[in-house]
């Protein structure tokens, strides 16, 4: 079931991501599309209430974070830099 | 509207279904050898007890120190888009005594996490977030240097975690092991300095990111009136 | 007790679900923002139940907090510059 939800989130991202403009919007598109790839990753992991779950995809949803927010700023840089006035 | 979007909808319909067809049938298990039990049954060996963490810095260590790369590579291509943007105003009484009470304890937060990060949840990632966190407080209570050092500094400091992993890499290799292939008795300690520059270079990456651009070295002018009306 | 547990997953992903479409149809850029930092806080504590409680901590901390801190100041800069050429918003924050 949450891996279904995981699916539903990456595909309301991609929607909103084709459909609405404005670079903010846009990027919280992007950054709900990616959310619900690590929603699938942390479901494929988990392994019922008692397993141990398994490690290997947490580290790479970690990893997958922190370069999203590194992107999601490299982005919001570059797009304030275009609406600046001078130059 | 109208035919494009509905376009749209029934081409993502379709990807969903077919992806939801994939995950079920992933679900269901082909048995396999999976990478969970093998993760799992050499946590014991890797120095450190936590399994997400043993994943991250020893197992599949190339790919975090890829990733460091990566966030340097983003700080970069931030500075290289023009100065950073306008401070905010001095913080009020109430905000500046609250800020001056948060930021130690988030220092403090991080330092715990780092240090816990080997047997339980924890780790760089989450005390380098903590770090920023802590940049990013003082950025919006006024300070405007977020905190961070001197330019000359901070450009060390946002370079420490990936040279520090890249010259241990090369340290084994020079030993006789692998690039980052910890020698057991070592392993724990090894990963702790590589964590404890990873977490440095994260949280002075994160706040810097915050400040949208390359830092201003001599920013006499701090008193600008915050408001910056156009 | 596997009753209680359903319908507590069933009530977290429809309200997670729920709670991305609200940040993303909504027009209003602060408002987006803050429906998306409530997105994450919310996955995190998702990912807490699914045993996941290291993703779960730098969720809250980066996804939620910092990616929220971010854009919220790109929020509030992009206000602050479409109230010059007569601004199409009645958003631009009062503080």
């Amino acid at each position: 079931m949450y891996g279904l939800g995981g699916i539903l989130l990456f595909l309301l991202g991609v929607w909103s991501f084709l459909v609405h403009d404005g670079l903010l919007r846009k990027l919280i598109a992007i950054n709900v599309t990616g959310a619900g790839v690590f929603h699938v990753f942390i479901a494929v992991a988990y392994r019922g209430l008692d397993a141990a779950p398994d490690p290997v995809p947490h580290a790479l949803v970690l990893t997958g974070i922190v370069v999203a927010v590194s992107a999601t700023a490299l982005a919001l840089t570059l797009g304030q830099r275009l609406e600046r006035p001078d130059d | 509207m109208g035919v494009r979007h509905s376009l749209i909808i029934g081409l993502l319909a379709l990807i969903g279904a077919t992806l939801a067809w994939v995950y079920w049938d992933a679900l269901i298990g082909h048995a396999g050898t999976r990478l969970a039990g093998l993760a799992l049954e050499r946590v014991p060996e890797s120095g450190v007890s936590n399994p997400v963490t043993a994943v991250l810095l020893n197992f599949r260590a190339y790919d975090t120190l890829l990733e460091l790369a990566v966030l340097l590579a983003a700080i970069l291509g931030i500075w290289s888009s023009g100065p950073e943007a306008r401070g905010f105003l001095p913080a009020g009484p109430v905000l500046g005594a609250l800020t001056s009470w948060v930021v130690p304890l988030l220092i403090l937060a991080a330092g715990y996490l780092l240090w816990v990060g080997g047997h339980a949840p924890g780790g760089a990632f989450q005390a380098g977030a903590l770090l920023g966190a802590a940049g990013v407080v003082l950025r919006l209570s006024g300070e405007p240097s977020a905190g961070l050092p001197p330019l000359p500094w901070l450009r060390v400091g946002i370079g420490l975690g990936v040279l520090i992993f890249t010259l241990t890499g090369l340290a084994l290799m020079a030993l006789g092991q692998g690039f980052l292939t910890y020698p057991a008795a070592s392993a724990k300690w090894l990963i702790l300095m590589i964590e404890t520059a990873a977490t440095l270079s994260i949280g002075a990456t994160l706040a810097a990111a915050y400040l949208a651009g390359e830092p201003v070295p001599a920013r006499s002018t701090t008193q600008q009136p915050g408001g910056t009306r156009p | 007790m596997t009753n209680l547990l359903l319908a507590f997953d069933l009530l977290l992903s429809l309200t997670l679900v729920g709670l991305a479409a609200a940040a993303l149809t909504s027009r209003e850029p602060r408002r987006a923002v803050i429906l998306f930092i409530a997105f994450g806080l919310l996955l995190a504590l998702v990912w807490a139940r699914l045993r996941a409680p290291d993703v779960a901590l730098a969720e809250a901390a980066i996804g939620a907090g910092l990616a929220g801190a971010l854009m919220l100041a790109a929020a509030r800069r992009a206000a602050r510059g479409a109230r010059g050429p007569g601004g199409s918003e009645s958003s631009a924050g009062q503080d």
